[in-house]
């Protein structure tokens, strides 16, 4: 039984679902219909469905922020390169069609992905140091091309994306799916999951197996930039505006903290993009309940950092053991 | 127990998932005596010595030292308990330099202050004293070899050893003459009346240096033994747990199999500071062996074929093609294959599972987007496990938890996967155990025979001359003389490397 106990808690996934679970279940107790559903005109209406339907930027980002960290690498560039491709799709809108304006976002986030990969693989700047260039400048460029102003979008079709409902379902649901069944097909069935985990687990070891780290760090931060890109496309519909100062403000922070809590280590190598999944899922729905239990604005940070450090130490099998050894002395001192 | 006993284990038994690695072990250690632990790549030699110092908790068993019961929690209380270990994999902090290394946490100090040019002098004039090593140690350990660095660690144990030194594969990459030196030390504790573990995959070493052996097979006691009551073929037969008898090893090679054409030819090709110009060629089917001593510049040779290193001089032509800049992918898509001296950092991927580092190379060399598929990858994995009799309970087992010479035998896999023409091997036996060693020598042979090219490097000069066709001989960072055929032999390797001094002397002139 404990043996069973044990594998089953060492696995990775295994903390922040219970985390989650937990959590939803403080909710069905302290906040009433948390759990309700409604059907209003063919459209899935409720708490849960709001949660999964706001989450979806973050965890879109958050998927590329774990194959960059998987890399040994970090990204926070993500929330500005969110803010650029929502004001450059905004303002195309204006003068091009629909898919001129998506497919030109996508672009724009594919070059600040190269852009980043280039500084960190050639120029050899540190992933922390290099992604901050775009963090900062990024907001200015995002300024630059909305002229100073919130840009307002004025297209149904655009504007579905964010907001609108299939089979009952939010839209961008099925967009945050995609991009995470895509992602995934992509570590099962090319050697891309098996490089990044080799690479950010022994970088030498894997270049002397022929592995190009270079080229692996080009290809996840342009992944990162256009899973940024995509964000960044799914918040503006969602608000019908681009804001170059707000939007995607401090997620790259949440996309960290999700990636992390759903067991890929910070110091790279293997990598859980389910774990991501439940990661990105807990942190929308703390800020949720934050919100829903009526705790006052200026604590929000505070208690979401005290549950996610709580999370994090529950992973630590270290920790985990400092707590069985206090237990058992207490036994043994008790007997 | 008697009064002279020092280390004293009783039944001890330690398991992972899936493995026994330890069952009911007893083991005794005296003053004075140098006690050598002996088993097969995987039969619990490691795992005793970390129960021993507390690294491991052990399941069942009681530890004594002196007489007294004692259960270390870590290294550290072991080592002020007074036993002080050099582990199988060296420890140390790479991006420290020498000196660090071995005073770190007891610092010679000078007015509450770090006296570092005390620290400098004294761990100059301990490695010259010791181990007869002169280098530089304010250097950081990482841009040292292996030897220097297991010689560190060396170093470290011997000065803070008061009662109980435990060294495990101290020797897997040192020379004939560091050997002997690390030997005079140990005698010279022995003297003293401290008691020292040993363990090491070479029979003459463990039959020239220890007084007592003790025998593990898949984690069972078979028993304790007196050295000069035992002779090698007892002793493997214990270990293997069936009837040895050692080959003779002058099965010399077949030169009739060597083919005409050159696969690699190189000229000149050289690194400034690492490796003067180099001039040789690798027929189809050919095994050329690198030979000298440390420092000579074996592994910076195989490193600038293989792109590691990049050149800066001298041409490299593969099958009449010229390469310009070579780099390890290139190489791998050239048909080469490099399996380097240091598993711990430039060989194994920890965390990924056996199976997973068997792939690498080959998955490199079919492409990012040729995925190979779960089914072949499971039966190329169980081929190379069956075939070089790697232990394990898993091919999904993650590698740094198989012991150091599986982990070899893993790393050598990657390399065969791949259908290499040219294999180089930077000590493919080094901490393999006796058995496995003669499988890769034989293996070497049956590739050659197939066509395949070797290029072999091996502090173990026995094994040069038992493999190779031709020798090439190196000597501080020049290359100084070849032997071929019926001239390839320890002692004339051995001339060559000492007739070699007025070689290097006159280019430095
Ligand atoms: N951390 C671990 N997790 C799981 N299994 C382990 C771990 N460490 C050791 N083992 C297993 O325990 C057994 C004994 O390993 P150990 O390292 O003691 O062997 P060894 O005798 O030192 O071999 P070698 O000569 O190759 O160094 C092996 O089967 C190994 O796979
Ligand atoms: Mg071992």
């Amino acid at each position: 039984m404990s043996q069973f106990m044990i594998r089953y808690t060492q696995s990775k996934l295994f903390w922040p679902f219970a985390a989650l679970v937990l959590l939803l279940l403080i909710n069905f107790f302290t906040i009433p219909g948390f759990f309700h559903i409604t059907i209003k005109n063919g459209h899935l209406f409720g708490s849960l469905i709001d949660i999964m339907n706001r989450v979806i930027p973050l965890l879109v980002i958050a998927i590329g922020m774990t194959l960059v960290i998987a890399k040994e690498g970090i990204d926070i560039s993500v929330g500005s390169i969110l803010a650029i491709t929502a004001a450059a799709a905004a303002s195309l809108l204006e003068v091009a069609p629909l898919p001129y304006a998506i497919l030109f976002a996508l672009v724009i986030g594919l070059i600040c992905g190269l852009w980043n990969g280039i500084l960190i693989a050639y120029l050899k700047i540190q992933p922390m140091i290099a992604t901050l260039i775009l963090m900062t400048v990024g907001r200015g460029i995002a300024q630059l091309i909305t002229g100073g102003q919130i840009l307002t979008i004025n297209n149904k079709a655009y504007e579905y994306i964010g907001k609108g409902f299939l089979l009952g379902f939010p839209f961008a649901i099925y967009i945050g799916l995609a991009v995470f069944c895509i992602v995934l097909i992509v570590k099962k069935k090319t050697a891309l999951g098996l490089f990044l985990e080799s690479i950010g687990s022994n970088k030498t070891s894997s270049h002397f197996a022929g592995i190009r780290p270079e080229k692996m760090i080009l290809i996840v931060y342009i992944i990162s930039g256009i899973c940024s890109a995509i964000a960044g496309i799914l918040v503006s519909s969602n608000v019908s505006s681009a804001d170059a100062n707000n939007a995607g403000l401090w997620i790259e922070l949440d996309a960290i903290l999700a990636v992390v809590i759903g067991g890929t280590s910070m110091r790279g190598g293997r990598f859980y993009l389910g774990g991501t999944l439940i990661g990105a899922l807990f942190i929308q729905t703390l800020s949720t309940t934050i919100y829903s239990i009526g705790i006052r604005p200026e604590m929000t940070m505070v208690v979401k950092a005290i549950v996610v450090i709580a999370v994090c130490l529950m992973q630590s099998g270290e920790f985990r053991k400092l707590i069985r050894q206090s237990s058992f002395k207490k036994k043994v001192n008790e007997a | 127990m008697n009064s002279d006993s020092l280390l004293v284990a009783k039944g001890i038994s330690k398991g992972f998932p899936g493995v026994k690695a330890l069952s009911n072990v007893d083991f005794s250690l005296r003053k004075g005596e140098i006690h050598s632990l002996m088993g097969e790549n995987g039969a619990g030699k490691s795992t005793l010595i970390k129960v021993l110092t507390g690294i491991l908790k052990k399941d069942q068993g009681q530890i004594y030292l002196e007489n007294s019961l004692i259960s270390p929690a870590s290294a550290e209380e072991a080592k002020r308990l007074g036993i002080s270990t050099v582990y199988q994999e060296v420890n140390l902090c790479e991006n420290l330099s020498v000196a660090e290394n071995i005073y770190i946490g007891r610092e010679p100090k000078k007015n509450g202050r770090i006296d570092w040019k005390e620290m400098y002098r004294k761990a100059e004039v301990l490695l010259k004293e010791k181990l007869n090593i002169e280098i530089d140690v304010k250097r950081t350990l990482s841009s040292y070899s292996t030897a220097i660095q297991q010689m560190t660690a060396i170093a470290k144990a011997v000065d803070t050893s008061s009662g109980v030194l435990i060294l495990d594969e101290p020797t897997s990459s040192l020379d004939k003459s560091e050997v002997q030196k690390l030997f005079e030390v140990m005698k010279n504790l022995k003297s003293r009346g401290m008691g020292i573990i040993f363990v090491s995959h070479f029979l003459d070493q463990v039959f020239e240096i220890s007084d007592r052996i003790t025998v593990l097979r898949n984690g069972q006691l078979i028993g304790e033994y007196q050295t000069s009551l035992l002779t090698r073929n007892e002793l493997v037969s214990k270990m293997i747990g069936k009837e040895w008898i050692e080959p003779l090893l002058s099965q010399k090679k077949h030169a009739a199999n060597i083919s005409k054409k050159n696969f690699l030819m190189v000229k000149g090709l050289e690194k400034k500071g690492s490796m003067n110009p180099v001039h040789l060629s690798i027929k189809k089917g050919e095994v050329l062996g690198l030979a000298g001593l440390l420092g000579s510049g074996r592994t910076e040779t195989a490193k600038l074929l293989f792109g590691i290193d990049a050149s800066d001089n001298g041409t490299l032509v593969i099958e009449n093609e010229k390469i310009h800049s070579m780099n390890p992918k290139l190489a791998i898509e050239k048909g080469l294959g490099f399996c380097p001296e240091d598993r711990k950092t430039e060989g194994i991927v920890g965390e990924l599972t056996i199976r997973e580092n068997m792939m690498l190379a080959l998955q490199s060399k079919r492409g990012i987007f040729n995925y190979i598929p779960l089914k072949e990858q499971k039966k190329i994995a169980e081929k190379y496990i069956k075939l070089l009799n790697i232990k394990t309970p898993d091919m999904e087992e993650k590698i740094e938890n198989l012991s150091g010479g599986n982990q070899q035998k893993v790393i050598l896999s990657r390399w065969l996967a791949t259908n290499p023409s040219l294999l180089i091997m930077d000590e493919p036996t080094r901490g393999v155990d006796i058995g496995s060693k003669l499988e890769i020598r034989k293996l070497i042979l049956d590739l050659a025979a197939e066509g395949v090219s070797i290029l072999f490097i091996s502090a173990e000069l026995e094994e040069v001359a038992a493999c190779c066709d031709r020798v090439i001989v190196l000597r501080d960072r020049y290359q100084i003389g070849q032997l071929e055929g019926e001239k390839i032999s320890v002692k004339n390797i051995l001339e060559l490397i000492s007739e070699g001094a007025g070689v290097v002397e006159s280019v430095h002139d």
